[in-house]
């Protein structure tokens, strides 16, 4: 198969933009792509666009040139940025494009994320229970696991503050104010232990990606950063994840260690090789947990890391440099790109005053939503 | 009138079980009822009524009005915040539940609850719709 490299990468800013629309936005961040590689749109052979608000992310062509080239527009929830990478890196390796762009865009009204439940296959009555919430999946997820593993709140209060110091570092963040961890700890009980603060909040953006086969990244980019693996998994029998009216006594691991295990063996590296991270908090809980799911480090070990800083920007392993989810919030079509947009500006070493040291080499990114599906990426120099 | 809020528990008799089913094939059991095994894909499935008695697995407190769908009082005027936990019904099956009990130093883990069906809210024919909960064992 044809290697693949990152020439460009570039994001919309996550938040709220008014009467700008999720299509402005998705054609902002594909120009931005392209001027990052010096290449212009009428080269893209191929594209993937993930979205949820909008239903026809190829309608951005409007915007940039109808070139006629084959566009398919993604979704898989949380996923669907990394799915949308992982179509566009496919149309390469196979050798349907030598140029191919992954776009995600979304524009969300305020407040949780509401669908009719048939539409993910649940029984109505589990919506009218008020069972249908994905935050209450959360809740108790992560409470579970701060008891099976000796997890405080306090460890949940201190994700969420690194997120919110990270986002204040970053001018592209959603959330740019820094927080204590008592503010984080009294703001309203959602769903116990989780804080209001300690969750992100659905908004608007867009991120675009583009890459083209390794051997003519040279053309675009003295640093093109290589794509050594991307897996996606959905859960299987004996996972008890979001969406879900039962689970069996038997449990099996979340989707996200088989989709990380995977994404391992194919990039042929090791959790002990990846510099920095990018791990899916949709709440403080979930970046806890996927610390040890992606095998960055034992169950209960987070309780030590997170008092000794040890997942800062300047920590042993630096995660979610870029604020992640809590404080960038969650266009779900452009989530996972933000994800490989800040990896790939870390490994090039244009972070500015968030840059991870020591020279990163190697990415990884992550993410998980409804109903139990997880991607990961590995980026390396 | 008192109606179901779907047919997924045996009420109105008089102990009222939750209705799953169980593959022929390998002992699966889901809840609710359908017709193929989501372990072995088999569609030999056989109606299983699930045991009333539990312990708590993993629950959380619902502390917000959640969104439209719901059919408690969404408006947040007169919202209750709710608990919801994961029942591990004996040996047989994991079952997500509404709790009767939402204050977080009233719930722990292991902890036994039982089956009851409850009215839940008045649709708009003015039937009274019952639901299941799971709440402390003597409560």
């Amino acid at each position: 198969m044809t290697e693949v490299a990152i020439i460009g990468v570039g994001l919309h800013p996550f938040g709220r933009h008014g009467d700008k629309t999720a299509f402005q936005m998705g054609a902002e961040a594909i120009e931005e792509a392209l001027a990052d590689a010096g290449a212009e749109w009428k080269d893209v052979q191929y594209a993937a666009g993930g979205a949820w608000t909008v239903a026809q992310p190829d309608a951005v062509t409007g915007l940039l040139g109808l070139t006629g080239i084959p566009f398919h527009n993604v979704f898989n929830a949380c996923a669907t940025g990394a799915s949308a990478v992982e179509a566009a890196a496919t149309a390469i390796e196979v050798g349907n494009a030598d140029i191919a762009l992954a776009v995600g865009m979304d524009k969300h009204p305020r407040g949780a994320f509401v669908e009719p439940p048939g539409l993910c296959n649940m029984p109505d009555w589990y919506a009218d229970n008020g069972q249908y919430v994905t935050t209450k999946f959360f809740g108790m997820k992560i409470n579970k696991y701060c008891h099976d593993y000796g997890i405080s709140q306090r460890t949940l209060a201190r994700a969420a503050a690194k997120g919110y110091r990270n986002g204040s570092l970053n001018p592209k963040a959603f959330r740019r104010n820094p927080m204590t961890e008592d503010e984080i700890l009294e703001s309203p009980m959602l769903n116990y232990p989780l804080t209001a603060y300690m969750f992100c909040a659905p908004d608007e953006g867009a991120a675009a990606v583009l890459m083209c086969r390794a051997d003519k990244a040279h053309e675009y980019t003295d640093t093109p950063i290589f794509v050594k693996s991307t897996q996606l998994r959905t859960k299987q029998y004996g996972a008890y994840e979001v969406n879900t009216t039962y689970a069996p006594v038997d449990e099996d691991v979340a989707p996200t260690v088989h989709a990380s295990r995977a994404a391992y063996e194919e990039a042929g590296i090791g959790p002990e090789d990846v510099d920095v991270r990018q791990l899916q908090d949709t709440d403080a809980g979930a970046e806890v947990m996927h610390l040890a799911e992606n095998g960055f480090c034992n169950h209960g070990d987070q309780e030590q890391l997170y008092a000794d800083g040890a997942l800062d920007i300047n920590g042993p392993l630096p995660t979610n440099t870029d604020g992640g989810l809590i404080a960038n919030g969650e266009p779900i079509g452009a989530s996972g790109l933000r994800q490989v947009y800040e990896l790939v500006t870390q490994l090039k070493g244009r972070a500015g005053d968030r840059q991870v040291q020591g020279d990163p080499r190697v990415g990884y990114a992550q993410v998980y939503g409804a109903p139990g599906t997880a991607a990961v990426t590995i980026l390396s120099r | 009138m008192q109606k179901p809020i779907a047919e997924i528990f045996t009420w109105p008799s008089e102990s009222p079980q939750l209705i799953g089913t169980k593959c022929d094939d390998c002992g699966a059991v889901t809840f609710p009822a359908q017709s193929r095994c989501a372990r072995c894909s088999s569609p030999k499935m056989t109606e299983l009524l699930l045991p009333t008695r539990g312990t708590i697995i993993a629950w959380t407190t619902q502390g917000f009005p959640p969104k439209p769908g719901f059919q408690g009082d969404a408006t947040g005027k007169n919202f209750q915040p709710f608990g919801v936990g994961l029942v591990q019904l004996g040996d047989v099956v994991r079952v997500e539940s509404r709790l009767s009990e939402s204050d977080p130093a009233k719930l722990d883990f292991g902890q036994e609850v039982e089956l009851r069906v409850v009215p839940f809210f008045t649709d708009e024919n003015g039937d009274e719709i019952m639901t299941f909960e799971f709440a402390p064992v003597g409560a």
